[in-house]
C-alpha cells in the first residue's frame, strides 16, 4: 500500500477504527522475533517431547518406542527414583519456594529503608545472580577446597567447629547442602527486583484506608494490603524463581563432576546431561527433560492459583 | 478513629525505626557479599599469599600477577587471548543489538497493533518464560546442527537472540504508552515504522535498558554455545576459555586459583558495572513486570 492511499484511508475511516481492525503490519513487526523464537525455543521443546517417545542414539534415525522411556524412568531407573527425584524435590522446595519467600521478605525489608541504602543493599543481594552459576563455579571450588588450606575448612578449624578438614565436594553428606546454599545465594534475581519494584509502587492511600479499617500491624498490612496489590509481580517473580532455581542446578556437576559422587547432588538437569551428553541416550534424556518441564509447569500452576487474577 | 501514623514504605529519610530492619537484613547482605569480595581479593593476591597458611581472606600486597599469568597462559595455547576477547565482544554486541531490535519491534506489534494471532503469540511467549533452557540442550543442538550453523558465529548468535523474558518486560512497558499518542501520530500521517522509531522507542528506554542487561548477562557468560556448537578453537568465546582455564588449573594447583579468580573477576565485572549504571531504569521497568 502506498503512502498516499494509506493517508486517504486514514481520512476516510477514523484512525481508531483502523487500528482496531486487522493490521497486517503487525505480522511484519513480530516476524523476526517469532521466527527465532520458533526455531530456537519452541521447536526444541516440541522436539524434546517427540524424542521422548523414541530410542535415539544421536547417530541412527530415532526409533519410535511409545511410552517405554517414561515406563523405564518410573520402574527401572534406580538412580532417578533413589537420588535424582528426592534431591530435586528437596532442592526445588528450599531454593525455589524458600528462596522465593526469602526474596519477598528481603524485598519487603528493603522497601522500608531510604533510597540510598536500599539501592546499595539491593545491588549487593542481586549481584550473585548476575553471572550464571557456571561462571562462579571456580569461586566455590576455591572456598570449599577439601584440605586444611581451604578457606572454609581453615575458618571452621580456627573457630574450633571441626577438628579435621572436611572434603566438602566429595563428601556425600555435604554436597547437596552446598549446592542448595549456592542456589539460595544466587536466587535474588529478576524476581526479587520485580517484587521490590512492586512493593514500592503500592498506592500509599491504601495503607491509610486499611489502617482506618482496622489493620493493626505490619504483618496484617502485608497480608491484606501489600500482597493483594502486587499479585502480578508476585506471579512473575514466582515463575522467574523456579526457573532460575532449576537452571542453577547445573552447578552441582560443575563442582563435583557428572555423576556427582554417590549421586549425592544429582539433580534432574544433571540427569538429563548425564544421559544426553555422556551416554548418548537422547530419547531417554528427552523424557527426563519433559518431566523437568512438567515439574516447572506444576510449580507455576500453583503460583497461578495463589496469585493469578481470578475472573 | 485510630490515628494513622504514616506507614514507612519507601521512606524519604532515615528514621530510628529502620535500625531494627537494618539489623535484620545486614547479616544476609554481608553473607551475600563475602564470596564476591573474596573473588576481588583473591584475584589480586601475590603468590606467597596464595600459598599462605592458614589462608588469608584479605590481600595485603595486591598485585596484577594473576592477570599477567592469565595473558601468558593464553599465549602458550596457540590462540591469543585477544582473539577470545574479540569473539566475545563481537558476539555480545551483535546479540544485544539484534535482540533489542527484534524484541522492541515484536513488543510494539503485540501491544499496539491489532492482528489475528496476537494473543496466542503473547500467551506462548508467556509460557516460554517457564522453559528451563538447559533441559532442551540436546534438541537445540540437533537444530543448530541441522541448520548447518555448527562452527560459525551464527551458532553463538542466533539461538540467543529471542529472549522471552526480554520481550515480556518490554511489552509490559509498551502497554503503558498511551494510545492517544499513537492516534495523534496516525493523524499526522505517520506509518507504523515511524511510530515505532519516533514514538515508541524514545518512551520505552528504561525497558530497553533492562532487556539489554538481561541479554548481556545471558550472552557474556554463555558457555553452552562454544561448548557444544563450535569445535573451531578460534571461534570460541572468552567465557568458554575462562571456564576451561578455571577447570584445568584449579583442580589442584594453588597457583591456578589466582589465575581463575582473575578470570572470574573479568567475567563478572562488566555485569556489575552495567547494572550499576542502569539500575534506575531496571527498577522502573520492574514496576510493570507483573503477569496478569
Amino acid at each position: 500500500m502506498s503512502e498516499k492511499s494509506l493517508l486517504k484511508k486514514n481520512k476516510q475511516t477514523s484512525s481508531v477504527g483502523r487500528r482496531m481492525h486487522s493490521n497486517p503490519n503487525g505480522y511484519w513487526f513480530v516476524l523476526p522475533y517469532a521466527l527465532l523464537f520458533a526455531v530456537f525455543i519452541l521447536a526444541p521443546v516440541v522436539m524434546a517431547v517427540v524424542l521422548s517417545f523414541t530410542n535415539f542414539n544421536a547417530i541412527q534415525f530415532p526409533k519410535f518406542v511409545g511410552f517405554l522411556n517414561y515406563i523405564n524412568l518410573i520402574t527401572s531407573d534406580d538412580t532417578f527414583m533413589k537420588f535424582v527425584l528426592p534431591n530435586t524435590v528437596k532442592y526445588a522446595l528450599i531454593v525455589g519456594v524458600g528462596g522465593y519467600i526469602l526474596s519477598f521478605l528481603l524485598a519487603w525489608a528493603l522497601a522500608n529503608l531510604p533510597k540510598g541504602l536500599r539501592t546499595v543493599f539491593a545491588l549487593i543481594l542481586y549481584s550473585p545472580s548476575m553471572t550464571t552459576g557456571v561462571a562462579m563455579a571456580v569461586l566455590w571450588k576455591i572456598l570449599f577446597t577439601g584440605d586444611q588450606t581451604g578457606y572454609i575448612n581453615s575458618w571452621l578449624m580456627s573457630i574450633g567447629a571441626i577438628d579435621e578438614p572436611i572434603i566438602w565436594l566429595v563428601n556425600t553428606n555435604y554436597l547437596l547442602p552446598i549446592v542448595i546454599i549456592i542456589g539460595l545465594w544466587s536466587s535474588m534475581g529478576v524476581g526479587f527486583l520485580s517484587i521490590l519494584a512492586g512493593l514500592l509502587n503500592v498506592d500509599e492511600s491504601l495503607y491509610e484506608a486499611a489502617a482506618i479499617d482496622g489493620v493493626k500491624n505490619r504483618f496484617q498490612e502485608m497480608i491484606y494490603v501489600t500482597i493483594p496489590c502486587m499479585k502480578p509481580q508476585m506471579l512473575f517473580a514466582a515463575v522467574m524463581q523456579i526457573v532460575g532455581a532449576f537452571q542453577n542446578g547445573m552447578i552441582s556437576t560443575l563442582l563435583a563432576g557428572n555423576p556427582t559422587p554417590g549421586y549425592a547432588a544429582q539433580l534432574i538437569v544433571n540427569h538429563v546431561e548425564d544421559y544426553g551428553f555422556i551416554r548418548y541416550e537422547m530419547g531417554y534424556a528427552a523424557a527426563v527433560s519433559v518431566v523437568l518441564l512438567l515439574i516447572v509447569q506444576i510449580f507455576s500452576k500453583l503460583s497461578n492459583r495463589l496469585f493469578g487474577e481470578k475472573e | 478513629m485510630a490515628a494513622y501514623k504514616g506507614h514507612q514504605m519507601n521512606p524519604d529519610k532515615f528514621e530510628k525505626s529502620q535500625i531494627k530492619i537494618i539489623l535484620l537484613v545486614l547479616p544476609l547482605v554481608i553473607i551475600t557479599a563475602i564470596p564476591i569480595v573474596f573473588i576481588f581479593f583473591h584475584a589480586f593476591k601475590p603468590m606467597e599469599e596464595l600459598f599462605a597458611f592458614p589462608p588469608k581472606f584479605i590481600t595485603l600486597h595486591p598485585t596484577l600477577d594473576n592477570f599477567r599469568k592469565l595473558m601468558k597462559a593464553s599465549r602458550s595455547a596457540g590462540i591469543p587471548i585477544s582473539k577470545y576477547v574479540f569473539n566475545s565482544i563481537f558476539i555480545t554486541v551483535v546479540v544485544v543489538f539484534g535482540s533489542l531490535l527484534i524484541s522492541t519491534m515484536a513488543a510494539y506489534s503485540l501491544s499496539k497493533l491489532r492482528f489475528k494471532g496476537r494473543l496466542t503469540i503473547m500467551k506462548i511467549n508467556q509460557i516460554a518464560l517457564m522453559f528451563v533452557s538447559c533441559a532442551v540442550m540436546i534438541p537445540r543442538y540437533l537444530i543448530v546442527n541441522k541448520l548447518g550453523l555448527v562452527d560459525t558465529f551464527f551458532a553463538q548468535i542466533l539461538p540467543l537472540m529471542a529472549l522471552p523474558v526480554g520481550l515480556f518486560l518490554i511489552k509490559q512497558f509498551v502497554d503503558q504508552v498511551p494510545d492517544s499518542l499513537i492516534e495523534a501520530a496516525y493523524m499526522d500521517g505517520a506509518k507504523e515504522w515511524t511510530i515505532y522509531l519516533k514514538v515508541i522507542i524514545p518512551l520505552i528506554k528504561p525497558a530497553i535498558a533492562t532487556a539489554a542487561i538481561l541479554v548481556f548477562q545471558q550472552v557474556w557468560t554463555n558457555i553452552e554455545a562454544s561448548n557444544y556448537y563450535v569445535n573451531d578453537e578460534s571461534l570460541k568465546s572468552l567465557a568458554f576459555y575462562m571456564n576451561t582455564l578455571a577447570s584445568t588449573s584449579t583442580s589442584n594447583t594453588v597457583a591456578g586459583q589466582g589465575i581463575s579468580a582473575a578470570a572470574s573477576l573479568i567475567m563478572f565485572l562488566p555485569n556489575l558495572i552495567l547494572f550499576c549504571i542502569l539500575q534506575r531504569q531496571v527498577m522502573n521497568t520492574m514496576a510493570y513486570s507483573g503477569i496478569k
